[in-house]
């Protein structure tokens, strides 16, 4: 086993600043002010319930966070012969919450899956085209799928905390990276770093299926940044739960940008909203009785709410999608 | 048309008063108290015959402790019950029993449950199939088919691999242990794979998300979260060793209860006294007769005790998931 400190698959990062199609035109400093590139069509969707305040950070001048992490080249994902996404290309920014929205069975989790290569766990999936990750090809002849999974952490749809405690569930991580000292740190640190400290200090050897489903999984949330990874994917985080646990994850996911580059899965519109500083947005082609997920439009999310660009995106995020 | 039609059948059928049914029964519905009685005689049935069992066991039971002191049964390190001047002492069959059952599972657990990590875990589909259903056909293999394996293949290669024990005569109480122990692998292999399917793959995929290898899921997550039906499997398993009969009258042989520890030489087990010496020419309320009563009420009473411990420690180390 290797127990190399860099992993592998993070080497040198021939980063591609600058301009790039998906980058904002207009820098607007503030989010509320609205119109931003907006022509007619954007006065409209100002009225939707659903046009809210994008993220922070739409501050001019921040080149940092158009750092590429993963760049999409023409991603397709099947099972067997069915392809449940096809063509997907997209740049994921660094320290950027990218939400990926549309339809159930769009693809989502399946290309989110792409991301840290736990669709290898499935044995019928394929991956054709290519994820690169700082440069490097993520489905590379070289690249371990364990360690990719070191760095590229991930947060379920369902919380999934082990049977064991809330201790252990959050040391599961770097115990198997190897790490041994300083354990009750790197756990109090991560629990900390998931808004969840407070509330189990105290019982932090009772088993982490006694928490409520919004603890546990902030519970999940903590685990995933133990190993500290620069990536974490979130799948629907959180369609198990109450709206007031909801809101807490929503919060804790916006303070979490300021460490990590955050993928986020959502059919929540208003989550995506809420918290994304990039949307893309998925739909389904059906041709031939065959249905296969596609990237309809993705850029800022104050764009896509206020001004998409096509038809189909309209129509789903003003609620007029079937 | 149909749609006038039912418009005009509507009305009428409203007109045309519909006799409100009654709400007393018809006629007595005596056929259901039938199959009720008959279902309840039969769970009564299974009732009073293990109360049946547990009666017959008793009275010639209390019957030999009229004449035998229970201390004196306890305790003795002499066991023969049939000569004039018997011995009563049951310790020797107790630790022949104990012996078996101890090098059953020695052989039984390693191979039981690293074969069900591997077809659970491991195993691709294929495979699985075929060896799954094999190792279900296996369990119901006759004990005497695997008692005659012990008495002519695996005694003579045990002396041959072991040369150095001190071999005497054509049985031996180890290699009695070994045939039970492979008696009851496919029983703790099959039940302890249900257990570990059972386990929810999203417990899995947490794990392989934080960078674990199959190794570490499989040990660390599925194997803990499985335990307390691998600890039914075991428990399930050394009562089947505990009263196990055919094999050890073959291989260990019947005769020579003895407390010599000798694995490489022939013993008897409490099983294979009562075996051995129930045969139909003992009169009923003698001694001996007396005797295979107490020693069967004795491994009733060893296989409740484990039952009850096995509760108890299935219920303590439940890893609960949902
Ligand atoms: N493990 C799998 N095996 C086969 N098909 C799958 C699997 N997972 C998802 N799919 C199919 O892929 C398509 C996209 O599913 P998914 O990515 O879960 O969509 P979404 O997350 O957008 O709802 C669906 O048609 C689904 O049936
Ligand atoms: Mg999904």
């Amino acid at each position: 086993m290797t127990t190399d400190k860099d992993a592998p698959i993070s080497g040198e990062m021939p980063r591609n600043e600058g301009t790039d199609a998906t980058a904002p035109a207009d820098p607007g400093p503030d989010a509320d002010g609205g119109p931003g590139t907006g022509g007619a069509a954007g006065t409209e969707n100002l009225d939707s319930p659903l046009h809210l305040r994008p993220a922070e950070l739409r501050g001019g001048g921040e080149v940092e966070h158009r750092d590429k992490v993963f760049e999409l080249r023409k991603v397709s994902v099947s099972y067997g012969s069915h392809r449940a996404v096809g063509d997907v290309s997209m740049d994921v920014f660094q320290r950027n919450i990218t939400a990926l929205i549309g339809p159930s069975g769009c693809g989502k989790s399946t290309l989110l899956r792409c991301l840290n290569r736990m669709n290898d766990l499935v044995p019928s999936a394929r991956v054709d085209g290519e994820v690169i990750y700082h440069g490097e090809n993520l489905y590379g002849p070289r690249v371990d799928p364990v360690q990719v999974r070191k760095v590229i952490g991930m947060v379920f749809q369902k919380p999934n905390p082990f049977p064991k405690s809330i201790y252990d569930n959050v040391a599961f991580g770097p115990r198997t990276m190897g790490i041994k000292q300083n354990m009750d740190d790197i756990v109090e640190e991560a629990l900390r770093g998931a808004a969840l400290w407070d509330e189990v200090k105290d019982k932090l050897t009772s088993n982490g299926l006694s928490l409520s489903g919004g603890q546990q999984q902030r519970l999940c949330i903590a685990r995933a940044i133990a190993v500290k990874p620069e990536v974490v994917l979130m799948d629907e985080p959180c369609s198990a739960l109450d709206p007031i646990a909801t809101l807490k994850i929503e919060d804790l996911i916006r303070q979490l940008k300021d460490e990590y580059t955050i993928v986020i899965v959502t059919h929540n519109m208003q989550q995506a909203a809420r918290v994304s500083d990039m949307t893309a947005f998925f739909s389904v082609r059906t041709s031939e009785g065959k249905r296969t997920g596609e990237l309809v439009e993705y850029d800022d999310t104050e764009k896509i709410f206020s001004t998409p660009a096509d038809r189909r995106t309209e129509d789903y995020i003003s609620g007029r999608f079937g | 048309m149909t749609a006038s039609q039912r418009g005009s059948v509507s009305p009428e059928a409203g007109a045309e008063e519909t006799p409100r049914r009654p709400l007393g029964a018809a006629r007595p519905r005596h056929g259901e108290k039938v199959v009720k009685g008959f279902l309840a005689l039969c769970a009564a049935l299974s009732v009073g015959v293990t109360i049946a069992i547990v009666v017959s066991l008793l009275t010639p039971t209390i019957g030999f402790f009229r004449e035998v002191s229970v201390v004196e049964f306890l305790t003795g390190t002499q066991w023969s019950p049939g000569f004039a001047r018997g011995e009563f002492g049951v310790l020797p069959i107790v630790v022949g029993t104990l012996t078996v059952v101890v090098i059953a599972l020695l052989v039984a657990i390693p191979i039981g449950l690293l074969s069900a990590i591997y077809l659970a875990e491991y195993a691709p589909r294929r495979v699985r199939a075929v060896i799954k259903p094999a190792l279900e056909v296996l369990e119901g293999i006759p004990t005497v088919a695997i008692g005659l394996f012990g008495l002519f293949l695996l005694r003579p290669l045990a002396e041959q691999i072991f040369p150095f024990m001190n071999w005497r005569g054509d049985f031996s109480i180890g290699v009695a242990g070994v045939a039970v122990g492979l008696l009851i692998v496919p029983l703790i292999a099959s039940v302890s794979e249900d257990a570990m399917r059972s386990v929810p793959g999203g417990l899995r995929e947490g794990a392989y998300a934080l960078g674990a290898n199959k190794m570490r899921v499989s040990l660390r997550v599925v194997f803990p979260a499985a335990i307390s039906g691998i600890v039914a499997a075991v428990v399930l398993a050394m009562s089947r060793a505990i009263g196990e009969t055919m094999i050890v009258l073959l291989v260990a042989g019947a005769g020579n209860p003895n407390l010599s520890f000798d694995l490489a030489r022939g013993a008897q087990t409490m099983t294979a006294y009562i075996g051995g010496t129930a045969t139909g020419d003992i009169a009923t309320g003698t001694t001996v007769y007396n005797t295979i009563f107490a020693v069967g009420s004795l491994l009733f009473l060893m296989t409740l005790v484990v039952n009850l411990f096995a509760i108890r420690l299935v219920r303590r180390f439940r890893e609960v998931y949902e």
